[in-house]
């Protein structure tokens, strides 16, 4: 699908950029409301450190809970940047150019809060060093790498880098473009020495561009390694309903599924906030949409790929927690809201073009998958603690507290005010990126015949 | 190069216990040197909770107020397990301590990121409450859930706090602790059996929770001794003994016997299907 010509250079720069550079009231509002949450989570978190972990639900067995599920769902979000980035660009398809910079900056907050959860959730963050970095060559003492929970910052660390990295070299032209641009010369310096001398020249796009294609293909792994690591935190206990071969490529998918449908939604949030009509058009939507269906069965086949192999090893306590998690109450509630959420109302929805074009539903049904796919996770990780072996007298149920409830809107307010801040800050639409579309797209007439204007070597 | 040297020789010597080297995963769980085991008898069992008593007096552990049980953060390094069996009128209430199983294939020990939990060369599970960091990867891990996290501080009222046991840490908030089989016991039995010159007698170490059990139902031992005396029940009794979750490939160190009643056989037959075809 080749996107057709929007405006013209002059056009682009002003509507792609000077938002950047205005300072609206209701970003202050916005904000301010969501720094007020982030101060509430910081009293939590203060109090857990001076009086441990009371204020949590947690109880014997049940020691994991809200904060782990929600790290696996940021984390899961964190998956959109590069599926939507890394693989589009490589496949070279053409609709992802606005799409781009929103899905890899996503990825980075929602990483970055994510990798909160694990530390706070601790029993003493304070030791965090000696997990995360272990590297205290005095003591001797040295992590144990047959632990999950070693793997893991090995892993969300390497994708945070190099996400990073990804990000800031496809966003050299536009920090030149901005620094061009500048209102004042104090950012007009700020954003110069962040473009680091970025002129266009020839020889700065070919090594932009093999940059970026290089790092796009070296992400990739990675990419699927986060999620599958996750997933092993889980997979290698004994736990029965954990205990599953199956769930790396399971959390992969539908962190994919939940990350995509992130991505839906800050695009129209975008488009609406930063009046960027012209830009994020309904061809995106509705290509996103697409690419959703197909993820989204996928996600629902390894569900059940899950569900089926639990019943098939006919193991007593595998079955039990397949029938805590899906019959019994107050899990079948969960379960029914789970899936309806996030594939029977969505999926069938998008079957049609016209919602598939329509904003307000596409932000409704993104939205709904996302409600869904945190419940899937709490679905996941809970009830197999609450019967965990053929022990019933140890048998507990877990009740979140007001803490966690707290802990977790913060996590949205985090992600939601880091976008923001970026969003102000630095160019989030990836002009550069969106003009060379464009260009490519764009035809003249030679004669009598209409061929394209540039083309791709 | 040989200050290195030194410095290597000594931290093994910090870390490993009784002079010996830190065993590889091949060596741990074997039968060459001691491996400190229980048998329960759960035919003695009368589900008295002397052991629970005895075993929160002995390792400092916080007092279970009501309020603590009721929200299930009360810590039982040993806990009579109670079920049921039958329906009323011919109910009968079946007794199971269960305490730490020290397992040589320990599923919490592989998923400590920072070695807080090990196997130690005498075949128990040892916590290192400095090591760990509170992730409770470990008593998720465990299938037994004998593994309590320490949600605060704990405190004793005056004069309760007089009466800490010396010999054992009290945790602090934010780490995981469990049963130890009296470590402490054993570092001192095997101190003064070292300073005396001699082995160790069989029988010689007794857990608090052992020592109390009025039925004599536990029994502490050393599994790998074939001459002491629980090892020689276990061997003996060997028709009625098992390990608990035994599917689960634990190893446990702790090998129960189960009950013997006398009127299952009839009761048994009472509720055989009775034959209708001539």
């Amino acid at each position: 699908m080749q996107e057709p010509v929007v405006a013209d250079t002059k056009t682009s720069n002003r509507e792609l950029l000077d938002f950047v550079f205005a300072w609206p009231a209701w970003f202050f509002a916005v904000g301010g409301a969501l720094n007020g949450l982030l101060v509430a989570a910081f009293v939590v978190v203060i109090l857990m450190l001076m009086f441990g972990l009371q204020f949590l639900g947690y109880s014997h067995p049940v020691y994991w809970g809200f904060l782990i599920v929600n790290f696996v769902f940021w984390i899961g979000v964190s998956h959109a940047g590069i599926m939507v980035s890394a693989i589009l660009r490589l496949t070279q398809a053409e609709w992802r150019r606005p799409v781009t910079r929103a899905a890899e900056v996503l990825t980075i907050f929602s990483l970055l809060t994510a990798v909160q959860f694990p530390l706070i959730h601790s029993g003493r963050p304070w030791r965090t060093m000696y997990w995360t970095f272990p590297y205290d060559w005095n003591r001797g003492a040295w992590p144990n790498p047959r632990s999950p929970l070693v793997w893991d910052p090995s892993a969300i660390f390497t994708y945070l880098t190099s996400t990073i990295l990804f990000v800031y070299v496809a966003l050299l032209p536009d920090l030149a473009l901005a620094r061009d641009r500048a209102p004042n010369p104090v950012s007009r310096a700020i954003y110069g020495v962040l473009a680091m001398g970025f002129r266009g020249t020839t020889r700065q796009w070919r090594i932009q561009t093999v940059a970026g294609l290089l790092l796009s293909a070296i992400i990739l792994p990675i990419f699927v390694s986060v999620h599958s690591i996750v997933s092993w935190d889980f997979a290698v206990t004994s736990v029965p309903g954990w205990h599953n071969t199956i769930f790396a490529p399971y959390f992969v998918i539908g962190a994919v599924h939940s990350g995509v449908s992130a991505v839906v939604t800050v695009m129209i949030v975008m488009r609406y906030a930063f009046g960027l009509k012209r830009f994020i058009t309904r061809d995106h939507i509705d290509s996103l949409a697409r690419l959703l269906i197909v993820v989204a069965t996928v996600w629902l086949f390894f569900f059940l790929l899950d569900f089926f192999f639990g019943l098939y090893g006919t193991e007593p306590a595998e079955v039990d927690t397949w029938q805590r998690r899906l019959v019994e109450p107050p899990w079948v509630v969960i379960a029914i809201t789970f899936i309806i959420c996030a594939y029977i109302i969505p999926v069938p929805m998008w079957m049609f073009r016209a919602v598939r074009r329509n904003f307000f539903w596409m932000f409704v049904t993104t939205i709904l998958v996302n409600v869904g796919m945190w419940l899937e996770r709490y679905m996941v990780v809970v009830p197999a603690l609450e019967r965990k072996s053929g022990l019933t007298f140890t048998y507990g149920d877990y009740a979140p507290s007001l803490s966690e409830f707290i802990l977790v809107a913060a996590s949205f307010a985090l992600v939601i005010l880091g976008f923001l801040t970026f969003s102000k800050l630095l160019p989030i639409m990836p002009a550069a990126d969106i003009k060379e579309g464009q260009i490519l797209a764009d035809r003249i007439r030679v004669g009598r015949a209409n061929v394209p204007a540039a083309m791709r070597e | 190069m040989s200050s290195s040297a030194n410095e290597a020789a000594s931290r093994a010597s910090a870390v490993s216990s009784m002079g010996q080297t830190i065993p590889t995963d091949a060596e741990v769980g074997h039968p060459e040197g001691v491996r400190w085991g229980m048998v329960v008898d759960l035919d003695r069992c009368t589900g008295c909770q002397a052991c629970v008593v005895a075993c929160q007096a002995e390792n400092n552990i916080a007092l279970n107020e009501e309020q603590r049980v009721l929200e299930r953060r009360a810590k039982t390094w040993i806990r009579i397990e109670r079920y049921w069996e039958g329906e009323f009128p011919n109910a009968k209430a079946r007794f199971i301590p269960v305490l730490c199983q020290h397992c040589g294939n320990a599923p919490c020990e592989t998923v400590c990121p920072v070695w807080a939990t090990y196997h130690n060369n005498e075949g128990l599970n040892v916590q290192v409450y400095n090591r760990c960091i509170g992730t409770r990867f470990c008593a998720n891990g465990c299938p037994y859930s004998v593994r309590y996290f320490n949600f605060w501080n704990p405190e004793w009222p005056e004069p309760m706090n007089n009466q800490l046991n010396p010999d054992v840490t009290v945790r602090t908030k934010g780490i995981i602790e469990k049963c130890t089989f009296c470590i402490q016991r054993i570092n001192r039995v095997q101190v003064t059996a070292k300073t005396e010159g001699r082995e160790i007698r069989s029988g010689e170490v007794q857990p608090a929770c052992a020592q109390s059990c009025p039925t004599s139902a536990l029994v502490f031992c050393d599994l790998n001794d074939p001459e002491s005396a629980p090892a020689q029940l276990a061997e003996a009794e060997a028709g009625r003994s098992y390990t608990l979750l035994e599917h689960f490939g634990t190893d446990p160190g702790i090998i129960y016997l189960k009950k013997v009643d006398p009127h299952a056989e009839l009761e048994e037959d009472s509720h055989a299907p009775v034959e209708t075809h001539a």
